[in-house]
């Protein structure tokens, strides 16, 4: 039960590739999503240090 | 807890500490969901080829959710005038094409051995293929008009037309003759699925729905700051 089979045999052609499918639509989701967010956080830095004024509390400078 | 949230400012404040907390749980989920699934043995019938349902199936029930959220979202943005329920909207569309996507690419890769076929235009496959293309539609429209209102609103009406395909997903292997397996989790009378299978695929569920939560937070975020990096550089452009 504890051992991790791996060996996909004939079917390898359609299993990995799912895999491989799979994380790499992740990777480009987490990727997009963080860079976007960075991106635009790091833009409201720039416009409320260029002109400073009261916060309205969604500039909290995490991603 | 939704009226809560519906505040910018505590929204940004709640999804600040609950993103990371729903990616940590995924990670930890998705990582138990894949142990137990390639640890549990191979089925009689499709062999090694079942342990592409632990990646199918999950994106198939995401792609179908965050079309309920955008729909949800859509809903508020339209009728109350929202803005957070718009910018979720927003947030959320990318991630549910990307869904879809993986389900029908992984469908597929485990159609070929099962069914002979990559592709066959039966009502499920066609009914999923129609709900990527409105999240793509969704995301092209929006894209088109440059006036945010408008474009808003424009999506929100498509992303409510299009919430008649969920049903035909979800119904379309009862309604139909289908090539595609009909349902085998959820349905009266219990799961069809054996325990050593369905265990390990609950967990990915969950896994998914973890990364998802987490993923449309952030996407939100993101939204937010954008709108208000326009906000401030049309300030700073009157003054």
């Amino acid at each position: 039960m504890t051992q991790l089979h791996l060996d996909a045999g004939k079917y390898a052609a359609f299993l990995w590739p799912a895999y491989a499918v799979t994380v790499a639509g992740f990777a480009w989701m987490i990727a997009a999503t963080l860079l976007r967010a960075r991106r635009w956080r790091r833009e409201v830095e720039r416009l409320e240090a260029a002109r400073p004024r009261k916060s309205d509390g969604t500039g909290d400078g995490a991603a | 807890m939704i009226n809560a949230l519906a505040n910018p400012h505590r929204f940004m404040a709640f999804s600040r500490w609950a993103a990371p907390i729903l990616a940590a749980a995924a990670v930890a989920l998705i990582a138990a969901g894949l142990w137990l699934g390639f640890t549990a043995p191979e089925d009689y019938q499709q062999g090694s080829t079942v342990r592409i349902m632990y990646i199918h199936v999950p994106a198939a029930w995401i792609s179908m959710f965050s079309y309920a959220c955008l729909g949800g979202a859509s809903f508020f943005a339209l009728i109350f005038r929202h803005s957070l329920a718009d910018a979720a909207a927003r947030a959320v569309a990318p991630l549910g094409a990307a869904f879809t996507l993986l389900a029908l690419i992984t469908g597929s890769l485990w159609g070929r051995p099962m069914w002979g076929a990559w592709w066959v235009w039966d009502a499920r496959l066609t009914s999923v293929l129609v709900l990527f293309l409105l999240f793509v539609g969704y995301i092209a429209l929006r894209a088109s008009i440059d006036d945010e209102a408008k474009a808003g609103r424009a999506g929100a009406i498509l992303a409510l037309v299009g919430l008649i395909n969920l049903p035909i997903v979800k119904f379309s292997v009862d309604w139909w003759n289908t090539l595609h397996q009909g349902e085998s989790i959820f349905r009266a009378g219990g799961s069809t699925l054996a325990p050593v299978f369905l265990l390990p695929l609950a967990i990915m569920g969950v896994g998914y729905m973890c990364a998802f939560g987490a993923l449309w937070m952030v996407a939100t975020r993101a939204e937010v700051w954008r709108r208000r990096a326009s906000s401030l550089a049309l300030q700073a452009a009157f003054t």
